[in-house]
C-alpha cells in the first residue's frame, strides 16, 4: 500500500512540476513560436499555436530595419564592463566583510542592500539631470557607471557569502605551513573563491543584459543596448507583434545559450551560497 | 630540537582576559598535552604558540631564540587542526607537499618525502584522490602527514580526534604516540579528554580559566593533585570529593578519595550505603551509592563479577594512605 501510494505521489509531483515549469517557460515559447508567424497570424483569434506557416520572413525584415549587431555589441560593452567594474569593487569590500568583520559588518550589508528597495524612478530625475550636467546621456560609459551601482550591493552580497563559506582554519594552515600572504592568495584563497566569482559574474552579466529602465531611459541610439533594440519594434505604427517576437528573440539568444551552459553555477549564484 | 620556553605570557581580547600571565617550559622532545574544560584557554595557548595569535605581552622563545612577534610560517612548527584543514582543491599527495613547495624544495626531494609519509600513514592507495572522497580518519591521517613531511622543530594538534568516532579515536592515539616515539620530537597536544591526556602524556598542562592548575606526569596529577580542581579533572570515573563532618575527621575541609581505592563489603565498613545504579562495564562494576555522608551519591569500583544490585546495602571503607585531604582554599595538605 505504501509503496502504491508513494508512487501516486511521485506522478502528481511530476505532473505538478512540469505544469509549474511549462507555465514559467510558456511566455517564452510563445514568444518563440509567434516569432516564426506571419503578422496576421500573430494576432489571429483564436491564436494558432504550431500549426502556421513557419517563416523566417521578420528575422530577415528587423535585419534590414535596423543594426541587430550594434545593438548587441553594446549590451556586451555595458554587461561586461559594469561587471569588471563592480568586481574591483566589490572584492575587497566582501573580502574585507567576510575576514575581517567588525560589529557594524551587518548593518552595513543591510544598508547597501536597502538600497534596491527604492524603486529606481524615484532616482530617474536626479540621475538624469546628472547626465545632462556630465554629458553622459547616451554614452556608454555613464551606462556602465549606473548599471555598475545598481548591481553592486548584489554582487558585494553574493561575494560575501561565498567568502564566508571559506573556511579560517585553511588559511591559518597555509599561514602555519609557510606560505606568506601572497602565496597564501594564489595557491589557497584564489582557487577556492573562484567558483564564487565565476557565478557573481555569471548573474550579474544576466542582470546587466536585461535591465531596461535605465538603459532605455538613459540611451537613444549611440550606446543603445539589446533592450532598446526591442522596444524600437513595439510603438509608432502600432504593434508588429510578429517582428516584435523576432527581435526579442534575437535579444535574449545569447544570454539564454550562456545560462543554459552555465545552468550549474547559477542555479548557486542564486541561491546566494545558501545551501552547500 | 624543539624547546618552548613561554615567559609571563599575557592575551586578552579587549577588557576579556583569556590569560592572566603564564610561564611555561616544555623541553625537547616531550609529549606535552594541554588539558582543560572548554574556554580554559588551551587553545589559545597552542594558538598564541603557533603565531596565529599575538600575545598581549610576554614572550615565546623557541630553541633559545626569540619567536614572539615572528609570524607562524617563520617559527617552523607543524599544526594539526581540529577540522583537518585540508586544501579541498588539492589531491592528498598536493596537499602533503603543500608545506615543503612553500619551502621552494626541490621537486625530487619532495617527492621522496611525500612516498615516504604516504606509506607510513598507510595513503598510497588515496594520494590522487581529494579530500572530499576520504573518510575522516583518512583525512586525519592526510593532515598528520602534511605536519611531517617538513620535520618541524614541535608539532601543535589541536583537538585532532575530537570529529573521529570512538573506536577510530582510540587507534588514532595509538598511532600518534607511536608517531612521537619514532620521531622524538616535540608535541604540543590540546584536549579536553582526560583520557587522551592520561594514556599519551609525557607531561600534562592542566588548565583552567587561563591559569595553570598544575604540571606534571600523568601519574604525579593521578597520585599527588595539588588542589581539588586538578583531583576532580584527572581520573575516571571521578575521584569522590567530601566534604563538612567526615572532611573534619580528618582534619580538611575537602577529602578526596578514588573510586578505585574504596574497599567494599557487604558485611561492614565506614560508611554505609545504599546502591542506587550498578554500571557492569564488564572488567569492572561501578556503583553509585547513596550514604548519609556525603549529599552526592559517592562512586565506587567492583570487580566486574560482584554479585550487587540496585537497592542492597553496602558498606565502603577508604583506604587510608590513598586518601586526598584539601584545605578551605582547595589546596592538598601534605
Amino acid at each position: 500500500m505504501a509503496r502504491s501510494v508513494s508512487i501516486q505521489r511521485k506522478i502528481g509531483m511530476t505532473i505538478l512540476a512540469w505544469s509549474v515549469g511549462l507555465l514559467i517557460f510558456f511566455p517564452i515559447l510563445w514568444t518563440f513560436l509567434t516569432s516564426f508567424k506571419s503578422e496576421l497570424q500573430a494576432i489571429s483569434i483564436p491564436p494558432v499555436f504550431v500549426d502556421f506557416h513557419w517563416t523566417l520572413e521578420n528575422y530577415r525584415t528587423i535585419q534590414t530595419q535596423s543594426n541587430y549587431l550594434h545593438f548587441m555589441m553594446n549590451s556586451i560593452y555595458l554587461s561586461l564592463g559594469s561587471t569588471v567594474l563592480g568586481l574591483i569593487f566589490a572584492i575587497p569590500a566582501a573580502w574585507a566583510m567576510a575576514f575581517s568583520p567588525t560589529e557594524r559588518t551587518k548593518d552595513i550589508l543591510l544598508w547597501m542592500l536597502s538600497t534596491k528597495m527604492l524603486p529606481a524612478v524615484g532616482v530617474l530625475i536626479p540621475i538624469y539631470l546628472l547626465f545632462v550636467r556630465f554629458g553622459l546621456l547616451d554614452s556608454r560609459l555613464g551606462l556602465i557607471v549606473v548599471l555598475f551601482l545598481i548591481n553592486l550591493p548584489i554582487i558585494v552580497w553574493m561575494l560575501y557569502t561565498y567568502f564566508k563559506e571559506i573556511p579560517g582554519e585553511i588559511l591559518e594552515a597555509a599561514r602555519m605551513d609557510g606560505a606568506g600572504l601572497a602565496k597564501e592568495i594564489v595557491h589557497v584563497l584564489a582557487p577556492m573563491a573562484v567558483p564564487g566569482i565565476a557565478s557573481t559574474i555569471l548573474l550579474n552579466v544576466i542582470l546587466s543584459w536585461n535591465e531596461a529602465f535605465w538603459t532605455l531611459n538613459l540611451t537613444t541610439s549611440n550606446a543603445a543596448p539589446l533592450t532598446q533594440f526591442i522596444a524600437s519594434f513595439s510603438s509608432p505604427q502600432g504593434n508588429f507583434y510578429a517582428k516584435l517576437s523576432a527581435a526579442s528573440m534575437l535579444a535574449i539568444a545569447p544570454i539564454l545559450i550562456v545560462g543554459w551552459f552555465s545552468q550549474k553555477q547559477l542555479v548557486r549564484g542564486l541561491t546566494f551560497g545558501a545551501v552547500k | 630540537m624543539g624547546q618552548i620556553h613561554l615567559e609571563k605570557v599575557r592575551k586578552t581580547f579587549g577588557d576579556v582576559v583569556i590569560i592572566p600571565e603564564l610561564d611555561l617550559k616544555i623541553e625537547d622532545g616531550e609529549f606535552v598535552v594541554f588539558v582543560g574544560p572548554s574556554g580554559c584557554g588551551k587553545s589559545t595557548l597552542l594558538r598564541l604558540i603557533a603565531g596565529l595569535e599575538d600575545v598581549t605581552s610576554g614572550e615565546i622563545m623557541i630553541d633559545g631564540a626569540q619567536a614572539t612577534a615572528l609570524p607562524p610560517a617563520k617559527r617552523g612548527l607543524a599544526m594539526v587542526f581540529q577540522s583537518y584543514a585540508l586544501y579541498p582543491h588539492m589531491s592528498v599527495r598536493k596537499n602533503i607537499a603543500f608545506p615543503l613547495k612553500m619551502a621552494g624544495m626541490d621537486k625530487a626531494e619532495i617527492d621522496r618525502r611525500v612516498d615516504y609519509a604516504a606509506k607510513t600513514l598507510n595513503l598510497d592507495a588515496y594520494i590522487d584522490r581529494r579530500p572530499a572522497q576520504l573518510s575522516g580518519g583518512q583525512r586525519q591521517r592526510v593532515a598528520i602527514g602534511r605536519a611531517i613531511v617538513r620535520e618541524p622543530a614541535a608539532f601543535l594538534f589541536d583537538e585532532p580526534l575530537s570529529n573521529l568516532d570512538a573506536a577510530l579515536r582510540v587507534g588514532m592515539r595509538l598511532e600518534i604516540s607511536e608517531l612521537h616515539q619514532r620521531l622524538k620530537t616535540t608535541m604540543i597536544y590540546v584536549t579536553h579528554d582526560q583520557v587522551e591526556a592520561m594514556t599519551m602524556a609525557d607531561k600534562i598542562v592542566v588548565l583552567r580559566a587561563g591559569k595553570i592548575e598544575q604540571v606534571g606526569t600523568p601519574l604525579e596529577l593521578y597520585t599527588n593533585p595539588q588542589n581539588t580542581f586538578v583531583a576532580g579533572f584527572i581520573g575516571s570515573p571521578r575521584m569522590n570529593l567530601l566534604s563538612g563532618a567526615e572532611a573534619e575527621k580528618y582534619g580538611a575541609a575537602t577529602i578526596g578519595i578514588r573510586p578505585e581505592h574504596l574497599r567494599l563489603s557487604t558485611t561492614e565498613g565506614d560508611w554505609t550505603g545504599t546502591v542506587k545504579v550498578s554500571e557492569h562495564l564488564g572488567s569492572d562494576t561501578f556503583l553509585h551509592v547513596e550514604t548519609p555522608v556525603h549529599d552526592e551519591p559517592i562512586t565506587v569500583r567492583a570487580d566486574g563479577e560482584f554479585p550487587i544490585h540496585a537497592g542492597d546495602t553496602v558498606y565502603l571503607s577508604p583506604q587510608q594512605d590513598k586518601l586526598h585531604r584539601f584545605n578551605a582554599e582547595g589546596l592538598s595538605i601534605r
